[in-house]
C-alpha cells in the first residue's frame, strides 16, 4: 500500500524530481567535476549556465513560433496559449542570460556591456520578445491579440539564427563555436551537455505549469463571459 | 585570476530569477482559486 501511494507520489511529481536531480548533478559537475579554464580561470565557470540559459531562450522562442503557426493555421487558441507561455519562460530566460552575460563580461573584458553583433542582437532579441508582450496586453480582442501576437512571435523568431550565427557573420570579441571547433576537454563538454539537459527539464517543467494556469484563466474567462452574458 | 563573487553573482541571478518565476506562478495560482471560489459563491447566491 505504501509502495503504491509511493510510487503514485512519484509518478505525478516526476518532473520535479528529474529536474531538481538534474540541477544538482549540474551543480556538482561545475564545481568538483570540470577543470578550471587555463586561460580565464574560475570565472568561465559562468560559461555552463550561461549557454543553457540562452539554449532554452531560443528553444522557448521556437516553441512560440510552432504554436503562431499553428495557431494561424488552425485559428484554435490552445496553440496560442502555448505561444505565450513558451514566450513568456523564454524572455525571462533571454533576461537572465543577458544579465549572465554582463556579470561574466565585467571581470573578463573590464565593461559590463560591449557593442557587439551578438550582444547587440541578442538585446534586439529581447525587445522584440518584450513587444510580444506589449502586443498582447494592448489588444483586447482575443482573436486579433492571438493573431497579431502570432505574426511577431514568428517574425521575431528569424532573429535567433541571427544571434547564433553573429560570431561567424561579423567579427566580434565574443566566444566563436567552442563546442564545435574541438576547443574544450571531454569534462567541459559533458558539463554543458548536463546543464543543457538539466535546463531542458526545467523549461518542460515550467511550461506545464505555465500551460495548466492559462488553461485555467481561460476557463475562468469562459465562465465570467456566461455569468455575464458576455 | 580570482573573481569569485563574479561567479557568486552569475549563478545566484539565474536561481534567483528562476525561483522569482515559481513564486508568480505559485501566487497567480492562488489568485485564479480564490477568483473561482468567489464565482461558486456567487453562483450559489443566485440560485
Amino acid at each position: 500500500m505504501l509502495l503504491i501511494s509511493a510510487y503514485k507520489w512519484i509518478k505525478k511529481h516526476i518532473l520535479i524530481i528529474a529536474s531538481a536531480l538534474l540541477m544538482l548533478v549540474h551543480l556538482y559537475m561545475v564545481f568538483i567535476f570540470v577543470p578550471t579554464d587555463a586561460n580565464q580561470g574560475i570565472i568561465q565557470r559562468i560559461f555552463y549556465i550561461h549557454v543553457p540559459l540562452a539554449w532554452i531562450g531560443f528553444f522557448a522562442f521556437f516553441v512560440t513560433l510552432i504554436g503562431g503557426v499553428m495557431f494561424l493555421w488552425k485559428r484554435d487558441f490552445k496553440w496560442d496559449r502555448l505561444a505565450s507561455a513558451s514566450a513568456e519562460i523564454g524572455l525571462i530566460f533571454i533576461s537572465l542570460m543577458l544579465l549572465n552575460g554582463c556579470i561574466w563580461a565585467k571581470p573578463m573584458w573590464g565593461v559590463w556591456w560591449v557593442w557587439t553583433a551578438r550582444l547587440t542582437l541578442s538585446l534586439v532579441l529581447w525587445f522584440i520578445y518584450a513587444a510580444y508582450f506589449i502586443i498582447r496586453a494592448y489588444i483586447s480582442e482575443d482573436g486579433q491579440r492571438a493573431r497579431f501576437a502570432a505574426v511577431v512571435g514568428i517574425i521575431g523568431f528569424l532573429n535567433v539564427p541571427l544571434v547564433f550565427l553573429a560570431v561567424q557573420l561579423w567579427e566580434t570579441q565574443h566566444q566563436g563555436y567552442l563546442i564545435f571547433e574541438g576547443g574544450m576537454v571531454p569534462e567541459m563538454t559533458w558539463t554543458l551537455m548536463a546543464g543543457i539537459v538539466a535546463y531542458t527539464v526545467l523549461y518542460v517543467l515550467l511550461l506545464k505549469d505555465r500551460l495548466v494556469l492559462k488553461n485555467l484563466e481561460n476557463k475562468l474567462n469562459q465562465m465570467k463571459n456566461f455569468i455575464t452574458g458576455g | 585570476m580570482d573573481n569569485l563573487e563574479f561567479l557568486f553573482a552569475a549563478f545566484a541571478l539565474a536561481w534567483a530569477g528562476v525561483f522569482a518565476y515559481m513564486l508568480f506562478m505559485a501566487r497567480k495560482q492562488g489568485q485564479l482559486k480564490r477568483d473561482i471560489d468567489l464565482l461558486e459563491q456567487s453562483l450559489k447566491k443566485g440560485e
